[in-house]
């Protein structure tokens, strides 16, 4: 029978909620265990957190100086030695998730099954590839370990539960864990707007904008209907906005119930970020660009003079 | 310092792929393959480093078939000193792939591994956390700058919240994200030159790699469409239809 153990994300003390939704597909095994591991310097306020996910059997914590911040190289061996008795080990598909586990996979010498879209059985799963141009179906070798990152736009957060999950603290002796690889620093992006990954509303911008002064205009439309901001990887390029805005293929992909694309072309690999959207609005001067073939909702137009009449039309 | 570079030929990416109908995979009959733009990125940081005198060679490496020879012709053209070739028939998987680049590092003992974040055929995004994992070494992916100074590497990583910066003693992995530099293009003359550099071949099977693969596709599938939309005429339209569906 299958026993998970999902590995929680959590950036400070605070739980992201890319784990509740690795916990949603860890249920769709339909396992008899789903244990959370939290691996932090200082782990009760996140345990804690991830105790109330619905699903969860059991919270586990490894808390050790060293993982006061994520580093594949120190989080890695401590990871696969509590994966022992674990059918599936679950993390998402998040840069943390994608860094970390392949090298628990190749610790414990099994393959890896990358961004998880939706669970057939035990050991059959869907994955795209080629910038999601394909879907494929993989059968993991029922003999080992599956290692797996969940991706998160496919999956729904699992709610709370009524009551929370026991807290367990689990002690992993006998890793040595490496000195070879030091934090420095994060330099983060400091925004009150909602976070772009689990944002219900996106508002997006492309090239079209024009120059990092004019993406005010896109700011101050997304802060008007309470939306993350995100941008096209040509936005990102021409230092209009920093780079964890990117959205799709090699940025985030998201799934919020309303996404505006504006002044953004279709290249596939910025569909790639989007396919899984709500409603996809698409505004741009262009009528041919091709993210009129996948928009619900498309208006032709020059975006400066569109935003504020919408912003009009909102009363 | 040496540097190896890993250099996977790919679908390129401005073709639109297609599911074959019976779900047996993808057509590549005729389609324009390239290298993996990560893995062009990935070389250009080498020469870069070559060129700043960091490093004094550069070692293209592609697993694959026996006519990858013209790929990595390229990948001299474009300046590595030399290449590997590690000749198989069978696409290999990640875990195979570090299994191969690690034997090759047993004998090479390069200072450092760049290779690309993901290949924008398999998607995988593995190969050199595998790889820096089985060879106990640091890991500084999705690097969008990198400076090496006294025996270890300073990497702006991309991640979620931002940029990270963390410090790695070398001998170590790097996987490159897009923004790392603009890879150069390929002159005539080089491509000239190009043809008296070496390329070694080496069997797959010779090497001794456990090239067992745990994952087997069962099936390929063409992703769920989406309905077509409609066009709305202007802004108060857009907000009434938004509206609507009570995303306003
Ligand atoms: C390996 C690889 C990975 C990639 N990953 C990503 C990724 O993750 N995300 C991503 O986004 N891209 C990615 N790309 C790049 C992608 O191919 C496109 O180059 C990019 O998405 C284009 O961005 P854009 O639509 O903003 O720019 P453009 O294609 O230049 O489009 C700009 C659009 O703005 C419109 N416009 C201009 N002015 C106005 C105006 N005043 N009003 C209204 N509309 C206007 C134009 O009509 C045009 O359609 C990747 C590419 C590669 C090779
Ligand atoms: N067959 C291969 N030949 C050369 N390099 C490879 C091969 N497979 C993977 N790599 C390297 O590993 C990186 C990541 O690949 P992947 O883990 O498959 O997404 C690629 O960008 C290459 O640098």
């Amino acid at each position: 029978m299958s026993k998970i153990l999902v590995i929680a994300e959590h950036l400070g003390d605070k739980l992201n909620s890319s784990t509740a939704r690795a916990v949603s597909a860890a249920a769709a095994v339909k396992p008899d265990t789903i244990d959370v591991l939290v691996l932090s310097d200082a782990p009760d306020a996140i345990a804690a957190e991830a105790a109330k996910i619905d699903g969860v059997s059991r919270v586990l914590t490894v808390a050790r100086p060293e993982n006061v911040h994520a580093l594949a190289a120190v989080l890695a061996p401590q990871i696969a030695k509590a994966a022992a008795g674990y059918s599936h080990v679950f993390v998402p598909s998040t840069t943390f998730g994608k860094d970390v586990a392949p090298r628990v996979a190749a610790l414990l010498g099994v393959a890896q099954v990358s961004d998880v879209m939706s669970v057939e059985a035990a050991h059959s799963f869907k994955r795209p590839i080629y910038a999601g141009n394909a879907i494929i179906t993989v059968e993991a070798d029922a003999n080992h370990t599956v290692v797996a990152t969940i991706r998160s736009a496919s999956w729904a957060a699992a709610g709370n539960a009524a009551s929370s999950a026991p807290i367990e603290a689990l002690a992993i002796d006998n890793v040595t864990l490496p000195t070879h690889t030091r934090f420095v620093e994060l330099k983060q992006g400091s925004s009150d707007r909602p976070d772009l990954q689990s944002a219900g509303k996106v508002v997006s911008g492309g090239r079209g904008v024009g120059s990092k002064e004019n993406f005010e205009i896109i700011y101050k439309f997304a802060d008007r209907i309470g939306a993350a901001v995100g941008a096209s990887r040509a936005a990102v390029d021409a230092g209009y906005v920093p780079s964890e805005m990117q959205v799709g293929q090699t940025g985030k992909i998201i799934a919020p119930e309303l996404y505006m694309a504006i002044g953004i072309s279709g290249a596939i690999q910025h569909l790639t970020g989007i396919k899984d959207a709500g409603t996809i609005v698409a505004i741009n001067k262009d009528g041919e660009a091709p993210i009129f073939e996948i928009a619900d909702i498309g208006l032709v137009g020059d975006l400066f003079k569109l935003i504020p009449e919408l912003e009009q039309a909102l009363g | 310092m040496k540097i190896l570079v890993g250099y996977k030929r790919v679908v390129d990416y401005n073709v639109r792929i297609q599911v074959k109908p019976d779900g047996t995979g993808v057509v590549t009959d005729g389609v324009k393959l390239s290298a993996n733009p990560f893995d062009d990125i990935a070389l250009e940081e080498a020469l870069r480093l070559r060129e700043k005198g960091v490093a004094t060679e550069v070692v293209v490496v592609g697993i694959g078939p026996a006519d990858l020879t013209a790929h990595l012709r390229n990948g001299l053209a474009m300046g590595a000193n030399r290449a590997i070739h590690v000749v198989t028939a069978d696409a290999v998987q990640p875990l195979t792939a570090a299994r191969v680049f690690l034997k090759l590092i047993e004998k090479e003992q390069p200072g450092l591994v760049v290779l690309g974040k993901q290949a924008i055929d398999d998607d995988a995004n593995q190969t050199g956390q595998m790889l820096a994992a089985l060879w106990d070494r640091p890991q500084a992916t999705f690097a969008s700058k990198v400076e090496i100074t006294d025996g270890k590497a300073t990497v702006t990583r991309e991640v979620d919240a931002g940029l990270e910066v963390i410090e790695a003693e070398l001998p170590a992995v790097i996987t490159t994200d897009l923004r790392l530099n603009e890879p150069r293009f390929i002159k005539l003359p080089d491509i000239m030159k190009a043809k008296s550099k070496p390329i070694d071949s080496i069997e797959l099977g010779s090497l001794g790699v456990e090239a067992h693969d745990h994952l087997k596709t069962t099936h390929y599938a063409a992703p769920a469409k989406r309905s077509k939309g409609v066009m709305v005429k202007d802004a108060a339209e857009l907000v009434a239809a938004l509206k609507q569906k009570g995303l306003l």
